[in-house]
């Protein structure tokens, strides 16, 4: 790899939906393009998602076109398991430090499965945030690319590992695989390395660490999929109890000083649509309500806002919620103000949902020589105004700002038109 | 372009893995004898095929001369890397023996194991026989030139012209009015973009208009429009008209910028829009915020000319509603820029009184320190909904009355002077799908079915609207609208996808936006259309095929000049010719088929997918008589969604009944009527097609292709009429890549459905 890589090479990191449309337009732009992957499968936190709003569809859909515009494309390599840790030199030239974690399993890997059957070792699932245990020898999840099963480091140096290994007929696991760190140049570097949910744990009123029934947007996504952790039911976590009156947190961790002081954007569409999870589970008994300061349900994304406000089974409270607490049978009472008419409240619901907020994934700073780039105080990298309007190091997607995916998908095509730019120029030079 | 007679027989060389318990469920030297039958050369069995040893031995067959590989292994989604011969210029048939047949049946099943098997292989003997390797089209058809046409020279025009002009691109930009810049130009202060986010930023549009004019690789014209435009990417033609001179110019693909209008206040009397001029728009509050810097004096109010003391913002005016007249959406921006013009009473006079009247404020992202930033100015934010406002008399303040939705009461403000924050109509040209239906009487002609005509009420907003591009297509003048009269893309993850390849629609003909998503949104266009000239310069397929160098070929003389393809084609690629045939554009051809699927008499193809590679893979499937009691059940399913669920669903080892046989193609709009009507008459007992959704919130990625294979259904139930066959014995069926355990039981429920209407009559015949 560190071979063939050139100053003309582009380098994404991150695999989401940011990162691969990056790396993919470049890449059918004719340009030769490394991609580097944190996780052991590209997808990112959308191929985490149940479904999309507005049109409720499946993200996978369009992560299987894109998994096969990669898999066609002879221009574009990825690396899994990678991180970029240090990016020194200039534009047209910069010299990429990649960290590679061993997945014990080398390109022989057929997918076949034979290693998870001989292991019985768990591990706490990656791809869903903990709530389910795996084996200690996975593939991440069922969309995911490489198609490549992992043998957990917990596993590596032991007896299960060994099992894996034996089970193996194609010598696939290879329990010798050790942490790696490679070097490659490159000419103009994309940041594609997407958010991570607030810690709601921090918002400490909200009681999270507290109450198994308050839970965040992201892992109730999880629990409508059907290989999900609940198998796609919505049930209560503190006692498999259907949730069926759900209530949906806004601005958890978001607009808000003590937190985040950005308004993470996605979250009052995320929750209108995850309002419409709770109708699909329970039909004429779902009950949905939205504790929300502002609903942004920015442009079109209005047509969707009117028909979930058509919904009966969906109320509206304009309140930031001031604290949760719990009942004795374990049910979330959430306390605050109805904004409209200044009334108090005291709400019982069956689960608490938090739209916790977006924040960067990594840290620039610490990747970047000093002045390669800017962050602003929100820690999304900032555009740089440098010659020919921009400098060699870009930031797509949530990495530049909390986005929703259309627009994600549109800052990461932008972003690849930047980098062909200062590769074109290096290759001019 | 015409069919090519393949000269050389097909040399066909069949590989057989025995890999992942292949070799224990199944019985490879009977398999190897299938192959033989079914036309193999030469037949080899390998323990991994995959493994760089198997990887040599296929490629040794090449070299001993085999033209055709059949690889009887694992599902054509995996292994993807090592079955790659697409350089060897191998045409390569992918036999799903693993996924297909062994994981998704019942180990002990064994005689119809087999038999599926056998038959898998057949039919990848029968597809490669009458396949070849994708060849791209000669470079002398292909488009070439590489220049890039932007219609718009404002903010969105001119930032994908200067991007595309510093990747190396020459660029040609077409500005109706005389000068550049659009509606920025007249902007005071712009939104801010880069932190700390607290006030308006300076308006930069000179030094983008100043660096468009100094970039070497832009020609602008002023004052001048798009009289036609033809031809395909890579060798697009635009006739471009100023005032009495029209200059034609070749480009390679096309970037609309064509920006918006504003709303039209005076449909808003209640708010006193045209009654008083101290009612105004936003972009009139920018000329007012201009002429008081440039006076050095406070904001004047129009009526007297008295500085302003007091302003009331009103939020959605017009605007995500339902009343007639008015806009049912969120324009996305306005509650940034009321919060900025607010900014401009309270930085020149902290004592004015500013309050914006909202209902939802929307400053996503580090809109938020904006906002927070006007509110510690002193910016008042009312949570109400602003019902009608008065126009005072004799220099009297107005009355803005509104329901405040704090105190739960109707409340009145009064002000100098009121800022009505109206929305962006989108400059999207002509609604194609209106204008043929108007033209016609009749529904969509376009194939988008009935849902998106019911979809299509009148827009709301009627403004007479002039073509933007003049496209001289079959389809109609401009880009197909969407929504609310935007031409922006159906799909979340590919928001760049047009149903006119190489034209690529960015800022508020999209969507409304901001000037600063404007700007990312077309820098994004022009990577489309850099990519389109690149692609058409290799005779590429682009998005969602991206890569696919097959194209369709037609037979002229079998051709009824029906007109289907040209109508049907979802992407608009096909025209017609002097004589009434079909004109095929290549580049803007998108490799779905749906012609395929469309052509009655079966004329066009592509060199490895035709009515024969699908056809004949069907009539090599071995059907049991009717005593036997295996019915078989053909399913063609879509590759994008419904074939990788089945992956999915083997993955997950989900069995499913053995007597399917599934066929992946490429979009359900190519099937064509003649595979249904071959398999019954063949004797199959019962016919699925597994496609992508339909209808308003269509999945399918050629958008129209699943809307009209259920259409074409209708005349799939006359086959069957005729033919005394059941309605059941051909079924539609809508699914997504993730029913992984669906897609199975549906099989299984059809395959308990057919058991009980019984065997096909027509087998053995």
């Amino acid at each position: 790899m560190s071979e063939v890589a050139t100053n003309q090479t582009i380098l994404v990191a991150g695999g989401g939906i940011s990162g691969m449309t990056a790396a993919l337009e470049a890449a059918e732009c004719g340009k030769e393009v490394v991609l580097v992957e944190k996780r052991a499968a590209l997808g990112g936190r959308v191929s985490q998602l149940y479904k999309y709003f507005p049109k409720m569809c499946r993200p996978h859909c369009g992560q299987e076109i894109n998994q096969r515009r990669i898999r066609a494309n002879r221009r574009l390599r990825v690396l899994t398991l990678a991180e970029i840790t240090k990016l020194r030199g200039a534009p047209g030239d910069y010299t990429a430090t990649i960290k590679i974690a061993p997945r014990h399993v080398n390109s022989n890997c057929t997918a076949c499965g034979d290693c998870a059957s001989a292991v019985s070792a768990e591990i706490d699932s990656p791809h869903d945030y903990g709530m389910r245990k795996v084996k200690a020898a996975y593939l991440p999840h069922n969309l995911a690319w490489p198609q490549r099963y992992v043998i957990d480091a917990s596993i590596a140096g032991g007896e299960q590992g060994a099992a894996a290994r034996d089970a193996c007929r194609y010598g696939a696991v290879d329990l010798d695989m050790r942490e790696e760190t490679i070097e490659l140049k490159c000419g103009a570097v994309i940041f594609a390395t997407g958010w991570r949910p607030y810690d709601a744990a921090k918002i400490q009123p909200y009681g999270y660490a507290r109450y198994d029934n308050v839970v965040t947007s992201v892992e109730f996504e999880r629990m409508l999929d059907p290989y999900g952790p609940t198998g796609g039911k919505l049930l209560r976590p503190s006692d498999g109890a259907e949730a069926k009156d759900v209530a949906f947190v806004q601005c958890a961790g978001s607009r808000d000083r003590n937190h985040l002081a950005h308004c993470s954007r996605v979250c009052c569409m995320a929750s209108l649509k995850q309002s419409m999870y709770v109708g699909e589970c329970y039909g004429e008994d779902a009950r949905a309500t939205i504790y929300y300061i502002d609903i942004r349900g920015i442009d079109r994304f209005e047509d969707f806002e009117r028909q979930v406000r058509a919904d009966e089974r969906v109320r509206f409270v304009k309140s930031k919620v001031a604290r949760i607490e719990q009942n004795a049978d374990g049910s979330p009472v959430l306390h605050g103000v109805d904004t409209h008419g200044a009334r108090r409240y005291a709400n019982t619901h069956d689960l608490a949902v938090l739209a916790v907020g977006m924040q960067p994934s990594v840290d620039a700073n610490e990747v970047f020589e000093e002045g390669a780039t800017s962050v602003d105080a929100s820690g999304f990298i900032q555009a740089r105004d440098g010659e020919n309007g921009n400098d060699g190091v870009f930031a797509a997607g949530c990495a530049a700002d909390a986005l929703d995916v259309n627009r994600s998908v549109q800052s990461a095509t932008a972003a690849a038109l930047r980098a062909i730019q200062v590769v074109n120029r290096a290759a001019r030079a | 372009m015409t069919q090519q007679a393949e000269t050389a027989e097909p040399k066909i060389a069949a590989y057989l893995c025995a890999g992942c318990g292949l070799g224990e469920r199944l019985d490879l030297e009977r398999l190897a004898k299938v192959a033989a039958e079914a036309g193999a050369g030469a037949v080899e069995q390998h323990e991994m095929l995959c493994g760089e040893d198997g990887v040599a031995r296929i490629r040794g067959g090449i070299q001993d001369g085999a033209t055709h590989l059949v690889l009887g292994a694992c599902s054509r989604r995996a292994k993807t890397g090592a079955f790659n011969f697409a350089d060897d210029g191998a045409a390569v048939a992918r036999v799903n023996l693993r996924e297909g047949v062994i994981w998704t049946q019942p180990e002990d099943a064994g005689e119809t194991t087999q038999e599926m098997a056998d038959d898998y292989l057949r039919m990848g003997c029968a597809e490669a026989k009458f396949m070849r390797a994708p060849r791209a089209i000669a470079a002398d058809e292909r488009g070439a030139n590489k220049r890039i046409l932007v219609v718009g020279g404002g903010v969105s025009g001119m930032t994908a012209a200067l991007e595309a002009a510093r990747a190396g691109y020459e660029v040609l930009l077409v500005e109706k009015s005389g000068a550049l810049g659009g509606w920025a130009k007249s902007l005071h202060r712009r939104l801010p973009r880069r932190a700390p986010f607290s006030a308006p930023a300076e308006n930069d549009t000179a030094e983008l208009c100043a660096a468009v004019e100094h970039e070497k690789n832009i020609t602008v014209f002023l004052n001048a429009h798009i009289a036609r435009t033809s031809g395909a990417p890579g060798r697009f033609s635009a006739d471009i008209a100023q005032g009495e001179n029209t200059r034609t110019e070749n480009i390679g693909a096309i970037v609309q910028a064509s920006g918006f209008r504003r709303y039209d206040a005076s449909q808003l009397p209640e708010f006193a829009y045209g009654k008083t001029p101290d009612v105004v728009d936003q972009m009139e509050l920018e000329a007012l915020a201009r002429a008081a810097d440039e006076n050095g004096a406070p904001i004047a109010r129009p009526s007297d000319g008295k500085a302003v003391q007091s302003v009331v913002f009103v939020q959605c005016a017009g605007q995500r509603s339902e009343k007639p007249g008015h806009l049912p959406y969120c324009s996305g921006c306005c509650c940034g820029v009321s919060i900025k013009q607010a900014m401009y009473f309270k930085m020149r006079d902290s004592e004015a009184d500013a309050n914006i009247i909202y209902t939802d404020l929307r400053a996503p992202g580090n809109g938020e320190d904006f906002y927070r930033a006007a509110q510690e100015m002193g910016v008042v934010f009312t949570n109400g909904a602003v019902e009608r406002v008065e126009a005072g008399t004799n220099g009297a303040q107005l009355a803005v009355h509104f329901r405040d939705h704090v105190l739960d009461e109707d409340a009145v403000a009064r002000a100098d002077l009121v800022v009505l924050a109206t929305g962006q109509v989108a400059n999207s040209g002509v609604d194609i799908s209106a204008v043929e239906k108007n033209e016609d009487g009749e529904k969509e002609k376009n194939g988008n079915g009935k849902d998106e005509s019911a979809e299509k009420k009148p827009a709301q907003v009627s403004v007479p609207v002039e073509s933007i591009l003049q496209l001289d297509y079959r389809q109609g003048p401009d880009l197909p609208h969407l929504k609310h009269g935007f031409s922006d893309s159906h799909f979340i993850c590919f928001p760049y996808e047009t149903r006119r390849t190489g034209i690529y629609a960015c800022g508020p003909p999209r969507r409304p936006m901001d000037m600063h998503q404007a700007m990312e949104d077309a820098t994004g266009a022009a990577l489309k259309a850099i990519q389109a000239v690149e692609n058409a310069g290799l005779g590429r397929a682009a998005h969602p095929r991206a890569g696919d160098l097959s194209f369709p070929s037609f037979r002229r003389d079998g051709c009824t000049q029906c007109k289907r393809c040209t109508v049907e084609c979802p992407f608009g690629a096909i025209d017609q010719d002097a004589e009434g045939y079909p004109q095929f554009n290549e580049s803007r051809c998108r490799r779905c088929g749906t012609c395929m699927g469309a052509c009655p008499v079966r004329v066009i193809s592509f060199e490895n997918y035709s009515v024969d590679t699908v056809g004949q893979q069907i009539k090599a499937i071995d059907m049991p008589d009717e005593f036997d009691e295996k019915p078989r059940i053909l399913v063609l399913a879509c590759e994008n969604d419904a074939y990788p669920a089945l992956d999915m669903a083997a993955h997950n080892r989900i069995h499913y009944n053995a007597f399917v046989r599934v066929i992946p193609i490429r979009c359900l709009g190519s099937v064509n009527a003649i595979w249904v009507t071959d398999a019954l008459n063949a004797g199959f007992d019962g016919i699925m097609l597994l496609g992508c959704k339909k209808g308003d919130d269509y999945q399918c990625h050629f958008v129209t292709g699943a809307a009209l294979a259920h259409e074409r259904m209708g005349k799939i139930d006359d086959t069957l009429n005729q033919l005394q066959l059941e309605p059941e014995r051909v079924r539609a069926f809508e699914v997504e890549i993730t029913d992984i355990a669906r897609v199975p039981q549906l099989i299984n429920d059809y395959a308990a459905k057919i058991d009980e209407i019984g065997m096909n009559p027509f087998k053995g015949f």
